[in-house]
């Protein structure tokens, strides 16, 4: 076993790292404050190679390892955690679908359009009324000569309001419950796709968060992902993407976290000495830095099976549980330490509270990763 | 065009620096390193040269065995080709040590123009792209904010000076040095960073140079450390209070005898 980063992935952090602190540090409080994140920086990301992370290069992506996108994640969650999830999304439900499933056509006419940043992706399964029940979906798609049209309406689409590419699940055969569900690619311009209301936020508020309705939106048959049925299959897979990149955004916020109350216990005084020649405060941040540890490990090693083609359900699970239930831990001690200019706005302790109470309710909640990591175990037994 | 880019390796400039337990180096325990800031203009400033006018780029360092992930950084910007040479004797080398290296490793190249940063953070001598440029025989312009070639063999450089900028015109092959504003560096993109692994790092000994380690080092240098000590500690700030009128006369006061300011 060696645990060691190797060359090209301390490059890519090192990268990340830069562009983060010169390019985005100083607008988040804006991009947060006016909930938005405006689309004209995507294509500078996209050039770098953020907007198709590991697509190899065959089909234009930049080809890295998973292990280098959780650190390209974590990086950019420390910065912006809606940046974060905002690329996140976009790599790992978006342009992966569509890479694994689709056809040279579909990957031709779809997948450049994403990885040049043109386009931005997103993924839509959720419903006002299905959220963890997956099966309770009640948006159809009903096939009309070489056409499908879509009814129905989609809740929380993360990317879903800048317009772009979506992956719609939809139900084409009722009688067949889960395996009755399909994976559709529409893109937004199509007729009938309304992108409605945007919603009003805890934390992550520039990540751009929508409804999504579909009202007779008729798309040509060729646009069915893979083939009909298979809709659960290519959610459960993209899903453990997903799960990974919620895991490193989550880690990416608690070392923020902790990197400023870090900095924060060493030059506040109380009492006569440093809060950092406090035990107490002592006893958080290391409770806090083995977490964050603790959380990078796990992610990477469900990172490592993803590279090397192994199932990793069951530990991309683990890797996101763990990692948010942390992260939610880690930056309240945090905003502890800061005491009232933790709770203030002036700092951005506050901020990531909000950013990361969100970890433990997206991408599956942590009841659902409970339940898959469970299932697991008992299988094997 | 066959453009040679030198660069060296040097704490992140955030780091917090601490002295060695010798009392004569820096302590690099968990100190990040990168290609020195002024370098990256210099990196920058031979793509675009090579991007207009087509050649070749070729990145030098000289240093111990962790300064070939700062030639890794460049060869991810774009950079073509990357040489090594290999030595621990780095850090107790004077300017002119790493001159004379640098110049023999250029020698064994074609070459138009070989760039430079200023200087190497940390160090600051400032002294080595000059040092190169006559060891080489060769024209130089230093601390350039402005570079354009109007011919095949003849380039103007400009550089500030007080209050104004000095034009110069200069025939290749020439040396040049970077300043901060000449351009604003690229990152290294994903795919970059990709392609840089495919491309090898030539690495060379000081012995293939034809330099002996009595050469390098403290052994061979002129200048040599004999204390490294951190900054003075700021003294602490002193509060004046009462009332606003005699508040400011003891500023003053202050100010003028013990600051010594006014």
């Amino acid at each position: 076993m060696k645990i060691e980063f190797t060359e090209d992935q301390l490059c890519i952090r090192q990268m990340v790292r830069d562009v983060m602190e010169k390019e985005v540090l100083p607008h988040v409080e804006t991009w947060e404050s006016n909930e938005l994140i405006p689309k004209e920086i995507f294509p500078t990301f996209a050039e770098l190679g953020l907007f198709g992370m590991v697509i190899p290069e065959t089909y234009g992506g930049a080809g890295i390892d998973y292990i280098s996108s959780c650190l390209v994640i974590e990086e950019i969650a420390r910065i912006s955690a809606s940046l974060a999830i905002t690329i996140s999304v976009h790599n790992s439900v978006g342009c992966y679908p569509v890479f694994k499933y689709g056809t040279d056509t579909q990957k031709q006419k779809y997948l450049l359009p994403l990885i040049k940043g043109e386009k931005i992706g997103c993924f839509a399964i959720t419903e006002p009324n299905a959220g963890s029940d997956v099966a309770a979906i009640k948006t159809k798609a009903v096939k009309d000569g070489d056409t499908y049209i879509l009814n129905g309406t989609k809740a929380w689409v993360t990317n879903g309001g800048f317009g772009g590419i979506a992956i719609i699940q939809a139900i084409t055969d009722p009688a067949a419950g889960p395996k009755g569900i399909s994976s559709f690619i529409v893109d937004s311009d199509s007729k009938g796709f309304i992108i409605s209301k945007k919603e009003d936020k805890m934390g992550i508020r520039a990540s751009a968060t929508n409804e999504i309705i579909l009202e007779d939106c008729r798309i040509p048959s060729e646009n069915l992902l893979g083939k009909e049925g298979m809709g659960m299959r290519i959610a459960l897979d993209a899903l453990d993407g997903g799960r990974i990149g919620v895991a490193a955004q989550a880690i990416g916020i608690s070392v923020a976290a902790v990197e400023k109350a870090c900095e924060y216990a060493k030059a506040r005084t109380s009492f006569g000495q440093n809060l950092a020649d406090h035990q107490a405060i002592q006893f958080m941040l290391a409770d806090a830095a083995t977490k964050i540890e603790s959380a990078r490990l796990l992610t990477l090693k469900a990172a490592y099976l993803k590279d090397n083609n192994l199932r990793c359900a069951k530990e991309a699970a683990m890797a996101k549980l763990f990692a948010s239930e942390a992260s939610i831990d880690v930056t309240y001690k945090a905003l502890q330490i800061f005491g009232a200019y933790g709770y203030s706005k002036e700092f951005p302790l506050e901020r990531y509270s909000r950013d990361a109470r969100v970890t433990t309710i997206y991408e599956g909640t942590s009841e659902i990763q409970r339940i898959v990591i469970a299932r697991e175990i008992l299988k094997a037994l | 065009m066959e453009l040679i880019i030198c660069i060296k390796q040097v704490p992140d400039t955030a780091a917090k620096i601490k002295i060695g337990s010798n009392g004569k180096s820096i302590d690099l325990t968990d100190v990040d390193l990168v290609v020195s800031p002024f370098d990256e203009y210099a990196v920058e400033e031979a793509l675009r040269i090579k991007e207009a006018k087509g050649g070749k780029t070729t990145v030098i360092t000289f240093g111990p065995e962790r300064a070939s992930q700062a030639l890794r950084q460049c060869l991810a910007m774009g950079i073509d080709d990357a040489i090594h040479v290999k030595c621990d004797e780095f850090e107790t080398s004077d300017s002119l040590v790493t001159a004379s290296i640098l110049a023999a490793a250029i020698k064994t190249l074609p070459f138009d123009m070989v760039l430079f940063g200023k200087q190497g953070v940390g160090r600051d001598n400032a002294q080595v792209p000059a040092m190169v440029a006559e060891l080489l025989n060769l024209p130089q312009v230093v601390v350039v904010t402005k570079f354009e070639l109007i011919s095949e063999n003849k380039a103007l450089a400009q550089y500030e000076v007080e209050g104004g900028v000095a034009v110069n015109e200069i025939m290749l092959p020439a040396v040049i040095s970077a300043e901060k504003g000449l351009n604003e560096p690229r990152y290294p993109t994903l795919k970059g960073i990709m392609a840089s692994k495919k491309k090898p790092i030539k690495e060379m000994t000081i012995n293939d140079l034809g330099f002996t380690l009595e050469q390098v080092g403290e052994a061979g240098s002129k200048v040599v450390f004999r204390k490294l000590m951190p900054p003075p500690a700021r003294p602490e700030g002193k509060v004046i209070t009462g009332e606003p009128k005699e508040a400011v006369a003891q500023l003053i006061d202050l100010l003028r005898n013990e600051a010594k300011l006014l």
